[in-house]
């Protein structure tokens, strides 16, 4: 009966989105309040029913149901609840229901708080978003359907895969799809600015916010993903450049230039043009990882089983809406019109650059990514592409943008000097120098790129902190008064001085681990030491142990140093009868500079195992750093001027205001 | 500034970073572009000694042996038809299994054993990598819908 709600829940849903998506639209183009009134309570209705699908699924899995199909392929009864409620989400069908609820909640979200958007350009907007439902709903309705029983039903389900049953992955998708639905609001309005044929600052405005949320979320997101990565797959990477990964980080790199030059269209009225380009883009790349993922084109350690069928539907969706937008696109934006000049060195010009520089990063990690599919259709045989292709063409274009990001922030709008602001700048050289030659000291005789690559991410994190230190006139005017600066600086400051230092703080994670792990391949008996790094890590054996649905190998490390005692590491092996299948649990103990890692491999004879150690410099600072960039999202959000449903204020003349911004 | 020169600034700094990828790109394609070849496609064709590519198949049943470092195993990749022996020193996937689908990244050593330093399998049940399947499919062989 549940199960029969949440299918009808769903077709209702997909009724009230082909009305939201109609009548608003037409009542915008005839410039009829009441048709246009209709997409509120229509955005409303939608997210009832779509709520009701969702909360029915969730109920199944609850209680195991294992007569519908969806739950019994993905659940077992003796999983521990979260796992139970996550395999909602842990599967196609059940994500895509995940996908058009968060869509919906975010319509609703427009709905609601855009108070002073223009009626006309709101239905607009959600009149796009309800399309994006269609797609989805009839998606979902038509190909994945996660409501079909079976007949008869299995006395028990087939469990749920045992790498998705993990706290990290638990909250992966949902954040990954924050970001990517996220993005699809700053699309809708977009296109129906396009539509109207009209942009000007306050329509960056009321983008920027839905931009900064879902950036947020997509890089807590990915910082989730390739952490499960890092102690889910046992081999001490983080970030394997695969094309799953990708297909999330490509929506990340676009969204990261679309935030920056929605601040140029927002405060200097200029760049709206490519503003809307960027965000069709950014929406079009989310797609393009959903089709990526779903359609399993592409070899990958992150693929799972997947139907053709439903790829061919993705990828019609896929060329209908990048296709239809790009086409209304290469009509409308001639009519824009183009804003106020500026100097190439300036904060504009600044902005400019990073956008051009992160837009050849994403377009060469896209033709990485999408090569492979290129040369199969076209009869070159199967290839892939590896992860140095994306180091040595990601790599040296992040180089000058992280260098610039330190810059940038400190050049006023319109015309900069460049002197004057590097000579700003000397606190952060001589943290960069000091970084370079003191890693370059400790690690002797090696390549003295690391200790550069630690030497820039030292200049973008004091040139962060030069920059707000600026602002505050902190120890050039008494203390009072920067405490009243302080005070009065908009929060949007503090989120990007948070923003760009956790970007250091990752850079400097990468670099560190990147050129200085220390990994250490062995047999081990028990009691047997081997030293990694300058710590001994003695082995004790393996215990067997039972699990809540699933048995254990732990093995135990005793980590000394200088005979000191530091940790002792439980890495396990566990087996899940159910779908017989193994995984690997990594034990990691992290002294917030480095992570001691060790893995058990395989039994050998005698209580023999083979045993696998790292060391991984500054690896907790890659996660760290994602985090204080979420914080600084979140901070720049709270931010009175760009609250969604704040009143519309007059700017000041825009030189005045250069130092606020 | 006119705004056809601030234009220009732009034009003349996008083509530069484009150029600049794109000649990063070419020189990174033409080390890091790795061929998959089914162990059929091994034995027909003569591939350079110490270019990398990628092999898959299935693990031949009762291949798997590992030898007496405890680290090194080495297996038998076929397609039902060829077969090529593969060495690996490392880490194994969780679900490296004899009968399932395999993908070792490597080179051909001289004596016609492949050195893996990577093997990729599937991270569920169902899955199967689709190179795999395809070879499986011109090797004949290919049961199943998946």
């Amino acid at each position: 009966m549940i199960a029969e709600i949440g299918h009808y829940a769903l077709v209702l849903a997909l009724f009230v989105a082909l009305v939201q998506g109609t009548l608003p639209m037409i009542g915008a183009h005839r410039g009829d309040a009441a048709w246009m009134a209709l997409a509120r309570p229509a955005s409303a209705a939608q997210l009832l029913f779509i709520a009701v699908a969702f909360g029915s699924l969730t109920y199944l899995y609850v209680v195991s149901d294992f007569s519908v199909a969806n739950v019994a392929q993905n659940s077992n009864s003796a999983m521990p609840m979260l796992y139970k409620v996550s395999a909602v989400w842990g599967n196609h069908e059940g994500s895509l229901i995940l996908w058009v609820l968060i869509l919906a909640v975010f319509g609703l979200a427009v709905a609601r708080l855009g108070g002073n958007i223009p009626p006309a350009l709101r239905a607009r907007a959600l009149g796009v978003q309800a399309w994006i439902a269609i797609g989805f709903l009839s998606f979902s309705l038509f190909t994945s359907n996660p409501f079909l029983r079976l007949d008869p039903p299995p006395i028990d389900g087939r469990d749920l895969n045992p790498l998705l049953q993990d706290p990290g992955l638990a909250f992966h998708p949902p954040f990954l799809y924050l970001g990517y639905v996220g993005f699809s609001i700053s699309f809708s309005f977009a296109v129906a600015a396009l539509i109207e044929g009209r942009v000007d600052a306050t329509w960056a405005r009321w983008v920027r916010p839905w931009t900064l949320a879902a950036w947020s979320f997509l890089t807590l997101g990915i910082a989730m993903g390739s952490w499960w990565a890092y102690y889910e797959l046992g081999w001490g990477g983080f970030w394997f450049w695969d094309p799953v990964e990708n297909s999330s980080f490509m929506p990340w790199i676009a969204g990261t230039a679309l935030l920056h030059s929605a601040i140029v269209s927002e405060k200097r009225d200029t760049l709206k043009s490519w503003t809307i380009l960027l965000a069709i883009v950014t929406f079009s790349l989310s797609l393009l990882g959903t089709f990526l993922v779903r359609s399993g084109v592409l070899t990958s350690v992150h693929t799972f089983a997947t139907d053709p069928e439903r790829g061919i539907f993705i990828l019609a969706f896929l060329v209908l809406v990048v296709g239809g937008s790009l086409t209304l696109y290469a009509v409308r934006a001639p009519l824009l019109k183009p804003g106020g000049l500026f100097a190439p060195i300036s904060r504009e010009g600044a902005l400019v650059l990073n956008n051009l520089l992160l837009a050849t990063a994403c377009a060469t990690v896209l033709l990485g990514t999408m090569y492979p599919l290129f040369l199969d259709a076209l009869g070159g045989g199967k290839v892939s592409v590896g992860p140095q292709y994306f180091n040595a063409t990601f790599g040296p274009l992040m180089l000058p943008l992280l260098a610039l990001a330190a810059i940038g922030p400190l050049m006023p709008w319109k015309r900069a000097d460049l002197a004057g602001v590097l000579s700003r700048l000397k606190l952060a050289l001589a943290a960069a120098a000091a970084v370079t030659i003191g890693a370059w000291v400790v690690v002797t005789g090696a390549s003295p790129w690391p200790p550069l690559g630690l030497g820039l991410a030292a200049w973008l994190f004091t040139g962060a902190l030069v920059e707000l230190g600026g602002r505050l006139k902190l120890f050039r005017a008494p203390i009072a008064e920067s405490w009243r600066r302080a005070r009065a600086l908009p929060r949007s400051a503090y989120g990007m001085t948070l923003a760009h230092s956790g970007v250091a703080m990752v850079l400097a994670g990468i670099i560190a681990s990147q050129a200085w792990q220390t990994e250490r391949i062995q047999v081990m008996a028990p009691g047997d030491a081997v030293d990694v790094a300058g710590y001994t890590f003695t082995f004790r054996g393996v215990r067997e142990l039972p699990g809540p649905n699933y048995s254990i190998q732990r093995g135990e490390f005793v980590v000394t140093r200088d005979g000191a005692a530091v940790a002792r590491l439980y890495p396990e092996k566990r087996f899940y009868p159910v779908q017989q299948m193994p995984t690997t649990e990594a034990a990691i103990h992290t002294t917030w500079l480095a992570d001691l890692y060790a893995v058990i491999d395989e039994a050998q004879a005698d209580g023999a195992w083979s045993t696998r150690i790292y060391h991984n410099p500054l690896v907790p600072w890659i996660w760290l750093g994602a985090v204080v960039m979420t914080i600084g999202g979140g901070v720049s959000l709270s931010d009175r001027r760009l609250r969604v449903g704040a009143p519309v204020r007059r700017r000041a003349p825009a030189g005045a205001t250069s130092q606020t911004a | 500034m006119k705004r056809k020169h601030r234009r220009l600034a732009f034009v003349v700094v996008g083509m530069v970073l484009l150029g600049a990828a794109a000649a990063l790109v070419l020189s990174a394609f033409e080390e890091n572009l790795v061929f998959f070849y089914s162990p059929s496609d091994l034995a027909a064709k003569e591939i350079p000694e110490g270019r990398r590519f990628r092999v898959g198949g299935l693990v031949e049943e009762g291949s798997v042996k590992r030898l007496a470092d405890g680290l090194t195993v080495e297996f038998v990749v076929t397609d039902l038809v060829e077969a090529v022996p593969v060495s690996y020193r490392g880490p194994l996937p969780d679900l490296f299994r004899e009968g399932q689908g395999v993908i070792a990244e490597g080179v051909l050593t001289a004596g016609g054993v492949f050195r893996a330093d990577g093997v990729l399998a599937k991270h569920d049940e169902n899955y199967m990598p689709p190179e795999v399947a395809e070879a499986l499919k011109k090797s004949g062989k290919w049961k199943g819908a998946q």
